[in-house]
């Protein structure tokens, strides 16, 4: 068993918690809503995050073991589950990040940090700190060709793939979980910042907001 | 802009993801507390500062945030190689082929045009005015 000290960051009371982006989605009026919208853009709030730090052997038999699912070991791979929900990307070759259905995330650590017993490795809790954006529609990828380097045709990204790249002036994570889906991983400071610069890049598509 | 192959991520990325970290392969004095002024004076403040073949740490500071080497041509700017932490350059400035055909000669007796030949006597010599 491991000794470290583990507390879980979301008691269950009655204290609000507010996504990233609440404050920019409030300070909206009304939120944009185009008739025949090319972009779609909602955030998914309150997932829970974990990075996951370690040797890729002990890892994988552990997260075998607790998720039921294989660590990916190939650079830039994301792997989900059968409901889609809960999804592992390699961000390095010791660092994974695990992305599970708000309210898990404290049990999966704690389960994890038992399988993982002594071995050496860490596991962060960063659900607070960034926030999942989902950028849907016709012209998603157009968006993103404006404000990434990176290259995402489907040749270069086919879906199962993510990066952390430069977005705009700031550091996203781009996953690409399905065909027509994109999902930015962003820091919470960085949200508002990344939320109009989506905003203003899809404006000439027609973009609705969804919540 | 350069584009690096990051040898932990096995792809290419644009230049805005990294961080150049200065020279590679450093080596701290075996045993600092007996060695004298001038190496360790070496070892803290003083950097080579090569015409030609370089050998720089870089960091993949937006991917996967991995520190690495690349052996880099500091006249023409081209990436010879780029390998990971620990590991020893296989291209440097001794290899014959890349001495001549880089133009990586450090400048002496005058010659500073990139591409001159330094056995030209010609070329070495001051015109007369």
């Amino acid at each position: 068993m491991s000794d470290v000290k583990e507390f879980e960051t979301r008691p269950a009371d009655t204290s609000r918690a507010e996504s990233p982006l609440t404050w920019s989605l409030h300070e909206q009026k009304s939120l944009p809503h185009a008739s025949n919208p090319g972009i779609i853009l909602s955030e998914k709030p309150f997932l829970g995050h974990l990075v996951v730090r370690g040797g890729a052997i002990v890892l994988d038999e552990a997260v075998r073991e607790v998720m039921d699912m294989a660590l990916p070991a190939k650079p830039h791979a994301l792997v989900s589950d059968d409901s889609g929900e809960r999804t592992i990307q390699w961000l390095s070759p010791d660092e994974w990040l695990i992305i599970v259905p708000g309210g898990e995330e404290f049990a999966l650590e704690q389960k994890l940090r038992q399988s993982l017993g002594q071995s050496h490795f860490s596991i962060v809790n960063v659900s607070g700190g960034q926030t999942v954006l989902s950028l849907k529609g016709k012209w998603a990828r157009e968006v993103l060709m404006k404000s990434i380097s990176y290259d995402v045709h489907p040749q270069a990204f086919p879906v199962g793939k993510g990066v952390s790249t430069v977005f705009a002036k700031a550091t996203v994570i781009l996953r690409r979980a399905e065909e027509d889906g994109w999902e930015l991983v962003i820091r919470r400071s960085f949200a508002d910042y990344c939320y109009r610069w989506l905003l203003d890049a899809s404006s000439e598509y027609g973009v609705s907001v969804t919540r | 802009m350069f584009y690096i192959f990051c040898p932990y991520c096995k792809e290419h990325r644009e230049e805005e993801e990294f961080h150049p970290r200065g020279q590679a392969h450093l080596m701290r004095p075996a045993d600092p507390d007996n060695c004298d002024d001038e190496e360790w004076g070496d070892y803290l403040f003083f950097r080579d500062n090569p015409r030609g073949i370089h050998h720089e740490m870089w960091v993949h500071s937006v991917g996967c945030r991995k520190f690495f080497n690349i052996t880099r041509n500091t006249v023409t700017y081209e990436i010879l190689e780029t390998y990971p932490m620990g590991e020893q350059p296989t291209i440097t400035a001794d290899d014959p082929s890349v001495r001549h055909e880089q133009g990586v000669q450090t400048a002496d007796g005058g010659w500073q045009t990139v591409g001159a030949q330094p056995e030209s006597q010609a070329l070495n010599e001051e015109a007369s005015s």
